[in-house]
């Protein structure tokens, strides 16, 4: 599905990522794993778009997609959680689950969907007409993943979707992905609760100062000494 | 003041307001999605009258045709200028594009000069905006009664492709976050441009107007409308198109109204509306509708 291979990206004069290579296959649920400042969220960036990379390229689906602008990633089937939700304040529920299926034409299929994303997180459904902005952290966050997934992404990126949430609400939406996987959809994990993230994981890579130190299928990470005591605090 | 003049001036109050406000959604909607004081706006308006003269003047169009011509013509303008001197600039500092918006000013109404000339041409209005229509006891030239109809027209339709439409749904989400806009697959540089061509097409229709209303066209036109509707953006609350047709009305009622109650102003009235943008600047800088600013992250 998408093959990163010596991806290199500079912030100024900040070298952010040093050379990351990595596979996400068909199907697959991918984590990534590693401290603030890893560049963890500077790969998601750079997969979708929003920074260049200097070097090194990015493969989607046998497509060569390196420098291509954001809107031609999202329409060849990525979408991403941002860090920090980023759901549109001034627009209501509605129209933000409608702002993730902006490219699509299909009108059947955008109900259909609105259906379906309204079945994962029934909050929302109540919540239909209230601006964005007037929902709580949790609903951000549910409002934020049923916003990527009106796009029927093949590949949807979460930037620490658990962040801030309290933990029923996280489980929340562990389920939500867990179903969204079950649907066929590959996924590409960034989580700060590396736990969570590497028991649902089928393989992690783990991200230091910008380069990969470490990799492997997540319950083999999570028994890995290392791993426990940089990321699991044991 | 007798009721006849009072209507009189009611009317023309607001048929002026009406053209600040088709004006300043043009401000408005540029700064909330760029950020950008787009000081080329004013000249656009220009253009836009220019346009309409020629079509009725040279090419002896009818007046209805020449006038949505005009309008198309300008958009088209406005989106040339955001493709060939905006979008360069648009990650460049915010101090840059505003340098950029003040040449490209200077260069529609030098323009403007060397192509057209410095002297003022007869603008023939149709007769429709030069009969004289009975209000009560007051008698009201048409401009008075059309202008403003049209123009709520006009913001009506403006209100509906912005609440009510899928572009103006992105146009509202790329003035909130231009990047999260990205990752929705919106092609962003078009929705800007589509609000470059919807901002011109209001300032041609407000052009057309003003130059019924003062049938005389020149070059440099723009610049005195052009800043007092900047005015009636930053009154209303600049980014927000409510607040820039409240703006508007506001200051033509203003202008019209000081001169009409204490006549010896009358040599001010440009100074007065002025006046009133320094005081909101210093007193309320976010407009009567602006929400307190916080800064884009």
């Amino acid at each position: 599905m998408l093959k990163l291979r010596d991806l290199h990206v500079y912030y100024g004069g900040i070298h952010a990522l040093k050379g990351i290579s990595m596979d996400v296959p068909e199907g697959a649920i991918i984590t990534l794993i590693g401290a603030n400042g890893a560049g963890k969220s500077t790969t998601l960036r750079a997969i979708t778009g929003l920074v260049k990379a200097r070097r090194g390229s990015i493969e989607l689906k046998g497509k060569n997609i390196t420098g291509r602008p954001s809107h031609y990633i999202v329409r060849s089937g990525v979408a991403m959680v941002p860090e920090g939700r980023k759901i549109f304040r001034n627009l209501t529920v509605r129209e933000n689950l409608m702002m993730g299926a902006y490219p699509r034409q299909d009108n059947a299929g955008i109900q259909q969907d609105l259906e379906w994303v309204t079945t994962l997180f029934p909050r929302l459904k109540e919540r239909f007409s209230q601006k964005g902005g007037t929902l709580s952290g949790g609903e951000q966050q549910m409002l934020a993943v049923g916003r990527a997934l009106m796009s029927r992404p093949r590949l949807l990126c979460l930037d620490e979707p658990s962040l801030g949430l309290a933990p029923v609400l996280m489980h929340e939406v562990f389920r939500a992905l867990t179903r969204i996987h079950e649907e066929g959809c590959t996924i590409l994990l960034i989580e700060q609760n590396a736990k969570a993230a590497l028991k649902l994981a089928d393989y992690a890579y783990v991200l230091e100062t910008g380069s990969i130190t470490m990799e492997g299928p997540g319950p083999e990470l999570l028994q890995n000494e290392a791993v426990r005591k940089a990321y699991l605090g044991e | 003041m007798t009721l006849e003049t009072l209507i009189q001036q009611l009317m023309n109050g607001i048929s002026l307001g009406s053209l600040y406000a088709l004006i300043a959604i043009g401000y408005t909607m540029v700064y909330g999605i760029l950020r950008l004081i787009n000081f080329a706006h004013s000249d656009i308006f220009m253009v836009g009258a220019y346009f309409a003269f020629f079509f009725v003047a040279v090419f002896h169009l009818p007046w209805a045709v020449s006038a949505i011509l005009a309008v198309v013509l300008t958009a088209a303008v406005g989106m040339i200028v955001d493709r060939a001197a905006y979008r360069p600039v648009r990650n460049a500092p915010r101090i840059s594009a505003l340098i950029t918006a003040v040449g490209v000013s200077f260069f529609l109404e030098n323009l403007g000069l060397v192509t057209v000339g410095a002297r003022p041409k007869a603008f023939q209005r149709p007769d429709v905006m030069s009969k004289v229509v009975p209000i009560g006891p007051a008698a009201v030239s048409g401009v008075s009664i059309w202008v403003p109809i049209l123009s709520l027209a006009l913001l009506a339709l403006l209100l509906f492709i912005v609440h009510r439409t899928k572009v103006g749904m992105a146009m509202r989400s790329v003035s909130t976050d231009i990047e999260t806009t990205r990752l929705m697959g919106v092609d962003v540089d078009r929705v800007i441009s589509y609000t470059f061509a919807i901002g011109s097409a209001l300032a041609a229709a407000g052009g057309i107007m003003w130059a019924c209303k003062y049938p005389q066209i020149n070059p440099l036109m723009g610049i005195y409308p052009g800043w007092k509707a900047f005015t009636a953006a930053v009154v209303g609350g600049i980014g927000n198109i409510t607040g820039a047709m409240i703006g508007g009305f506001l200051i033509g009622l203003v202008e019209i109204m000081t001169v009409a109650v204490l006549p010896g102003l009358s040599g001010y009235r440009d100074g007065i509306i002025f006046t009133l943008l320094l005081v909101f600047l210093l007193i309320r800088p976010t407009g009567i509708l602006g929400e307190p600013l916080k800064e884009k992250v």
